[in-house]
C-alpha cells in the first residue's frame, strides 16, 4: 500500500462506489430479477466473508454454515411476523439474530476443540443438519419454529414512515423493493468487509494465521488456542446471523427447506473457490457462483438453439453441468482459488519444488 | 505455468460468455418450433410454467410442465383470436429447483419477461414467496399442487390454486378410512414436508374428531427409504390404519417394508403417493392401499387429456399434469372471455369463471380455492389406482352415482385433439 | 424383546450397507487422506447400471438371482471406469494442491455425475422390478428376510475379502506402505500413482456392490440417491475412526443400529416430545460424543491434520 499515490485510491474507490450506487438502475433495465440476484449474491458474499474467518483464517472446516444463517433468519422471523405476533422493529431484532448466532457458534465451538481437519468437519456438519432438524420438528408439541410450514408474511425493514417492502418514485427515479434492499445490503455489506480487513490485519488475524499454520507451535508463542479459535466461530456466525435476518426479510417466508446441507456446501465452495483467506478473492467467489447459474439460466437455452437449432439436452441439465464442470476446472488450473491469498501463494511455490 | 495461463484465458473466456449472457438480456422470446409465416396482426401471449427441473421431484416438476404445454399447444392449434388478433401462446418453463429462492428470483424473471399469467409453482414452499411477487406485478397465478392453505389465506387476488387444498383432502380421507374401515387405533406418518405434515395433520385432526384413537406421530424425511424402525415401533402398537403423508417414492418402501415385517395394518395415503407407481415401487404389497385425489378421477373426467398427453410426450401424466393442464387452459379461457391478454382485464373473467376441464368442474372461491372440491378415494388392485368412492360436500358416493348425479357435464372447454407440433423440448 | 431384536435386525442390515459404501471412503482416506465426496455418486451409477440390467433380463426367465448377479457383473467394471476417471480428472492433479481444492473438486464431479445420470435414467425415480421375492424367517417374534441375510452375508464377505488382500497380498502391503508414507514406499519401488488407483477401482467397485444392495433391497434408486447414502456412510467411517478399515465396518453397522434404535426408542424416552423424527439428531449427537471423547473416532489412531 505504501507505494501507491494515495490521490489515485481516493479516485478509484470514488468510481468504484459511483459504479456500485449506479448499479441497481443499470441492472433493472435488464429486468427486476436482475436486482434480486445480486441482492442474493450480496447475502452470498456476507456468508462467505464469515466462513472465511472459520475456514480461511483460522483453517478451522466448517461443513454446517448455514445454521447460523438459519438462526438468524429464525430470529428475525420469529420476532417479526403474524406468527408470535411480534412486530420488533429490524434495528432490533437484526443484531439480536446475529448475537444468537454467535451464541451458537460458541456452542458448536466448544466441543470441538479438540477436533482437528476431516474430523471437525463432520462433526460441524452434524450440527448443521440438528439446527435444521429442530427447525423443522419445533412445531409440537409446542409450536416454536410452525416446522416445514415455514413462516410467512414476515415483515420487510420499516424505518418510520419508510418501507422497504414497497415501490416508490424518489428524485424522479423508481425505487423498487429490491432496489431499496440492495443499498441496504450494499452498506452492510461495505461494513462487514471493512470489519473482515481490520480483523485480518490486527493481532487477532495474526493469531488466527499462526493457529492455522501450526497450532502446536501458536500454543507455544503464547497464544491462547482456545478462545481464538473460539472467536472466529463467533465472529463468522455472527455474520452468518446477519446475513439470515435480511433474508428473512427480503424474502417475507422463510422454511427449513432454504437451510439445507447443500447451502452449507456452497458456501464452502465460494469460499475455495474464491481463494481461503483472501477478502477480495472470497468475494470473488461468492459473486461468480451466485450469478453463474442464474447467467446460464438466461443464456443456456439461447445459445444452444442459435447453435442447432433447437433444444439438444434440457437446459437446466447443461445448466448444472457447465456449473460443475466449472468447479473442477477452476481447481484444477488455480488450486489455491482464482485470488490466493499470500501465505497460500507462498505455500505452493514451496511444494512445487 | 503452462496450465495457469490456459486458466486465466479459460477465466477470460468466461467472463466473456458472462457478459455477452448479461448483454443480451432483453431475451429473445421462446420460439416454438418452426413459425409459420406471420399474418399480419397478431399476439404473442407468454404463459409460465414453473416447477423444479432438476432436484429430487424433477419427474412431478416435468409432468407439472407438459400439463402447461399441452394446454399451450392445443391453444395454438385451435387458432384462437383475442382482441381481433391471432394469439400466440408461447410457454416459458422455468426450473425453481424446489428452493424458495431461486422460486422468487424466476417468479421475478417471469414478471420481468411481462407475461400474462402463470402456472405453478409445484410446492408450496416455493409458491407462497413468489405469490407476493405476483401479487406485486398483478398477474394471475394458478398452483396446480401446492395445496398447502396458507397459500390462498394471503389475500392475494391474483392466487388461484386447482387442486384440493390439504384441509380438504386430509378431512376426506380421514373420513372415508373412519367409516369404512373402522379403525379403533391409527397410526400416521409423514415426511416433515410442509405436504406432507400439512396433510398428516388433517388427517389427525379428523380422526381425533371421530374419537379414533391416533397414536403418537411418526416422521422419516422426504429421502426416507428405509422405515424398517419406524415401523417396527409401530407394529408394537398394533395400529389398524396406518396413514402417510408423503410421496409415493417414500411410501412404496414404506408400504413394502410394512407387509414384509407382517403389518395387517389398513395403508392410506394422500395424492402423493396415489399413483400406479405405488404398485411397481412396493409390488404386490401395494394392494388394497387406500388413497385420495383431489377432483373427480380423470379417467373419468377426460380420457381425451390422457390420450393426448401420452401422444404428446410418449409417456403417462404422473400425478398434478391434469391440473396444471386445467389450470393453464383457465387462463386461456379468461382471456377468451375477456378478450385481452391484459391481466389486469381479464383477471375477473379468471376470479367467475366457471370451467370444466380433466380434473373435473372447476370454480374459485373468493380466496381462490377451488370452490367445494370434490375429492375421489381410490384404491390399489391388480396393479392399478381405481376410484371407488367420491366425496362432495362430505358425502361419499360410488363413482356410478356420482356420474348419475351430475349430469353428462359437456366440457365447456372440449380439449381440442392436438396437432402435432415439434416436440424436441419434450423428449429426454 | 421380540420388538428389540427386529430393530436390531433393522439396524444392523442398513448399517451393513453403510459399511460397504464406508469402505470406500476410508480406503481411499487411508491413502490419501482425501475425503472422495463423488463416492456416493458412483454408489448411485452402480444401481443404475444394475437397474438397467436387471430390467432387460428379468422377462428372460432366468433365476432371480442369477439376473442380481449379472446386474451387479456390469455395474463393477461400469463403476471401477467412473472410479478411476475420477481420479485422474478430480484428485491426480490436485495431489500437492491445498487440502481443500480436490474437496470442491469432487463436488463439482459429483454434481457432473448426477446429471449425467439424470440425462440416461431420466430425473424419475426407479422402481427395480420386484424379481426376489422376499422370503421371511422368524427369530423369536422378529422376522428377518433373505434378502436381509444376502445383505449381511454379503458385506461380511466383502470386508473379509479386502482385509486378506490389505493384510496378506503384495498389493496390499504396497497399498499400506503408501498409507505410512508416500515418500518413503515410492523410495522403495511402490509405483505410488498405480497403488492410488488401484485403491480407487476397488472402493469404485464395492460401490457398485453396495448400489445394487440398496437398489435392490428398497426397490428404488434415483439419480440423488448418492448424496444422503454417501453423508451417512461417511460419517460411518469417521465414527469407526476414518482410514481403518475394521474401522469403518464397525462405523457403519454401529450408525445403522444407531438411528433404528433411535427411531424406535426415542418417543417412549422422552414421552413423546421428541419422536422419530429426531432419529439422524440422535445418531449425529452419539458421533459427536464418540468423537469428543475418541477425537479420532472408535478405531482411529491417526492424526489426520493436514490443514
Amino acid at each position: 500500500m505504501k507505494g501507491r499515490n494515495p490521490a489515485l485510491i481516493w479516485v478509484g474507490a470514488g468510481l468504484v462506489a459511483i459504479a456500485l450506487l449506479a448499479l441497481p438502475f443499470a441492472l433493472a433495465q435488464a429486468g427486476t430479477a436482475w436486482v434480486r440476484i445480486t441482492n442474493f449474491a450480496i447475502l452470498y458474499v456476507l456468508l462467505a466473508l464469515g466462513l472465511n474467518i472459520v475456514v480461511g483464517f483460522a483453517g478451522l472446516l466448517d461443513l454446517g454454515y448455514i445454521a447460523f444463517y438459519a438462526l438468524g433468519a429464525y430470529v428475525y422471523a420469529l420476532l417479526a411476523s403474524p406468527h408470535f405476533n411480534l412486530h420488533l422493529p429490524f434495528w432490533l431484532t437484526l443484531p439480536f439474530g446475529a448475537l444468537v448466532a454467535c451464541l451458537f457458534g460458541v456452542l458448536l465451538g466448544a466441543p470441538t476443540l479438540k477436533l482437528r481437519g476431516d474430523y471437525l468437519a463432520i462433526v460441524t456438519l452434524g450440527f448443521g443438519e440438528i439446527i435444521r432438524i429442530f427447525l423443522n420438528n419445533l412445531a409440537r408439541p409446542v409450536n416454536i419454529t410452525n416446522g416445514p410450514q415455514g413462516v410467512s408474511r414476515i415483515d420487510p425493514f420499516r424505518l418510520g414512515g419508510f418501507d422497504f417492502g414497497k415501490s416508490e418514485t424518489l428524485f424522479g427515479l423508481a425505487f423498487s423493493a429490491p432496489i431499496k434492499y440492495y443499498y441496504f445490503l450494499l452498506a452492510v455489506m461495505i461494513v462487514v468487509i471493512i470489519t473482515t480487513i481490520r480483523l485480518q490485519n490486527s493481532r487477532i488475524g495474526r493469531a488466527w494465521e499462526a493457529v492455522r499454520e501450526d497450532e502446536t507451535a501458536a500454543r507455544a508463542m503464547g497464544i491462547d488456542t482456545t478462545s481464538i479459535k473460539l472467536l472466529a466461530f463467533a465472529i463468522g456466525a455472527s455474520f452468518g446471523g446477519l446475513a439470515g435476518g435480511m433474508f428473512s426479510a427480503i424474502q417475507g417466508f422463510i422454511s427449513p427447506e432454504s437451510f439445507v446441507l447443500v447451502e452449507s456446501i456452497m458456501v464452502v465452495s465460494m469460499v475455495v473457490l474464491g481463494g481461503m483467506g483472501n477478502v477480495w478473492g472470497v468475494i470473488l467467489g461468492a459473486v461468480l457462483l451466485s450469478f453463474a447459474p442464474e447467467v446460464l439460466r438466461y443464456t443456456v437455452e439461447p445459445v444452444q438453439k442459435s447453435l442447432f437449432g433447437r433444444s439438444l439436452v434440457e437446459p437446466e441439465v447443461i445448466r448444472m453441468l457447465l456449473f460443475g464442470l466449472a468447479m473442477v476446472l477452476i481447481m484444477r488450473f488455480r488450486p489455491a482459488g482464482l485470488l490466493p491469498s499470500a501465505v497460500r501463494k507462498r505455500e505452493l511455490a514451496e511444494r512445487k519444488e | 505455468m503452462k496450465h495457469s495461463k490456459l486458466a486465466l484465458t479459460l477465466i477470460a473466456a468466461a467472463i466473456g460468455v458472462i457478459g455477452c449472457g448479461e448483454e443480451k438480456k432483453p431475451e429473445p422470446p421462446k420460439v416454438e418450433a418452426p413459425k409459420p409465416p406471420p399474418p399480419p396482426p397478431s399476439i404473442e401471449i407468454k404463459i409460465g410454467s414453473v416447477a423444479p427441473l432438476t432436484g429430487g421431484i424433477a419427474h412431478l416438476g416435468k409432468d407439472n410442465e407438459n400439463g402447461v404445454r399441452l394446454a399451450v399447444d392445443e391453444a395454438n392449434a385451435a387458432k384462437i383470436k383475442i382482441d381481433g388478433k391471432d394469439a400466440k401462446f408461447v410457454m416459458m418453463g422455468e426450473d425453481d429447483q424446489a428452493d424458495p429462492k431461486v422460486g422468487t428470483t424466476v417468479a421475478q424473471k417471469l414478471v420481468d419477461a411481462k407475461v400474462a399469467g402463470v402456472v405453478g409453482h409445484l410446492n408450496s414452499g416455493t409458491s407462497i414467496p413468489a405469490s407476493s411477487i405476483y401479487n406485486g406485478a398483478g398477474i394471475p397465478v394458478i398452483s396446480g399442487s401446492a395445496t398447502n392453505p396458507k397459500l390462498t389465506e394471503q389475500g392475494f387476488k391474483v392466487q388461484f390454486r386447482v387442486v384440493g387444498r390439504d384441509d380438504q383432502q386430509g378431512p376426506a380421507i380421514a373420513s372415508y378410512l373412519a367409516t369404512n374401515a373402522k379403525p379403533r387405533v391409527v397410526a400416521v406418518i409423514d415426511d416433515a414436508t410442509a405436504y406432507g405434515e400439512g396433510l398428516a395433520n388433517e388427517v389427525e385432526k379428523t380422526l381425533t374428531a371421530a374419537k379414533i384413537k391416533v397414536l403418537p406421530r411418526e416422521k422419516g424425511t422426504d429421502k426416507t427409504t428405509d422405515w424398517k424402525a419406524v415401523l417396527t415401533k409401530l407394529k408394537g402398537k398394533r395400529p389398524d390404519a396406518i396413514f402417510y403423508g408423503g410421496m409415493d417414492a417414500t411410501g412404496g418402501p414404506l408400504m413394502k417394508q410394512g407387509r414384509e415385517l407382517g403389518i395387517k395394518a389398513v395403508f392410506a395415503f394422500g395424492d402423493g403417493a396415489c399413483t400406479d407407481e405405488m404398485s411397481k415401487l412396493a409390488g404386490d404389497a401395494a394392494e388394497g392401499l387406500l388413497c385420495s385425489q383431489a377432483g373427480i378421477p380423470v379417467k373419468a373426467a377426460s380420457q381425451k387429456f390422457l390420450d393426448a398427453y401420452k401422444k404428446a410426450f410418449n409417456v403417462d401424466p404422473i400425478l398434478y399434469a391434469p391440473f396444471t393442464y386445467d389450470a393453464a387452459n383457465m387462463l386461456i379461457d379468461a382471456m377468451k372471455r375477456a378478450d385481452s391478454a391484459d391481466p389486469a382485464k381479464y383477471l375477473p373473467e379468471l376470479a367467475k369463471l366457471s370451467f370444466t376441464g380433466a380434473t373435473g368442474k372447476i370454480e374459485f372461491d373468493d380466496k381462490g380455492d377451488r370452490k367445494d372440491a370434490e375429492m375421489t378415494i381410490f384404491t390399489m388392485k391388480g396393479g392399478k389406482i381405481e376410484p371407488i368412492a367420491i366425496i362432495k360436500g362430505g358425502n361419499s358416493m360410488t363413482v356410478d352415482e356420482y356420474l348419475k348425479m351430475a349430469a353428462p357435464a359437456v366440457p365447456a372447454e372440449a380439449p381440442k385433439p392436438a396437432a402435432e407440433p415439434a416436440r424436441d423440448e419434450a423428449k429426454k | 424383546m421380540d420388538i428389540f431384536i427386529q430393530q436390531l435386525i433393522n439396524g444392523v442390515t442398513l448399517g451393513s450397507v453403510y459399511a460397504v459404501v464406508a469402505l470406500g471412503y476410508t480406503m481411499v482416506y487411508g491413502i490419501i487422506q482425501l475425503i472422495n465426496f463423488a463416492h456416493g455418486e458412483v454408489v448411485m451409477i452402480g444401481a443404475m447400471v444394475a437397474f438397467s440390467v436387471i430390467t432387460a433380463l428379468a422377462p428372460g426367465g432366468w433365476p432371480p438371482l442369477m439376473v442380481v448377479a449379472a446386474g451387479t457383473i456390469v455395474a463393477i467394471p461400469v463403476c471401477m471406469a467412473i472410479g478411476y476417471g475420477l481420479e485422474r480428472i478430480a484428485y491426480r492433479p490436485l495431489r500437492n494442491a491445498p487440502r481443500l481444492a480436490p474437496l470442491i473438486s469432487a463436488i463439482g464431479m459429483s454434481i457432473i455425475l448426477q446429471h449425467l445420470a439424470l440425462l440416461v435414467w431420466s430425473r424419475n425415480f426407479i422402481a427395480f422390478p420386484q424379481i426376489i421375492k422376499s422370503e421371511p424367517y422368524h427369530i423369536g417374534g422378529a422376522i428377518i428376510t433373505n434378502v436381509q441375510i444376502a445383505i449381511i452375508a454379503t458385506s461380511v464377505a466383502m470386508m473379509a475379502g479386502l482385509a486378506l488382500m490389505v493384510y496378506r497380498t503384495r498389493l496390499g502391503t504396497a497399498m499400506r506402505a503408501t498409507a505410512q508414507n508416500p515418500q518413503v514406499a515410492g523410495l522403495m519401488g511402490v509405483d505410488i500413482n498405480r497403488i492410488i488407483a488401484v485403491t480407487f477401482l476397488i472402493a469404485a467397485a464395492l460401490a457398485a456392490v453396495a448400489g445394487v444392495m440398496v437398489g435392490s433391497y428398497y426397490g428404488i434408486a434415483h439419480y440423488q440417491m448418492g448424496s444422503l447414502l454417501g453423508l451417512k456412510a461417511f460419517s460411518a467411517a469417521v465414527l469407526g475412526g476414518i482410514g481403518n478399515l475394521p474401522g469403518a465396518m464397525l462405523g457403519g453397522v454401529l450408525l445403522g443400529v444407531v438411528e433404528a434404535l433411535g427411531a424406535g426408542y426415542i418417543g417412549d424416552f422422552t414421552n413423546n416430545w421428541f419422536g422419530s423424527n429426531y432419529q439422524d439428531v440422535f445418531a449425529f449427537i452419539v458421533l459427536i460424543a464418540v468423537l469428543v471423547f475418541r477425537p479420532t473416532g472408535l478405531l482411529g489412531e491417526r492424526v489426520g491434520d493436514r490443514t
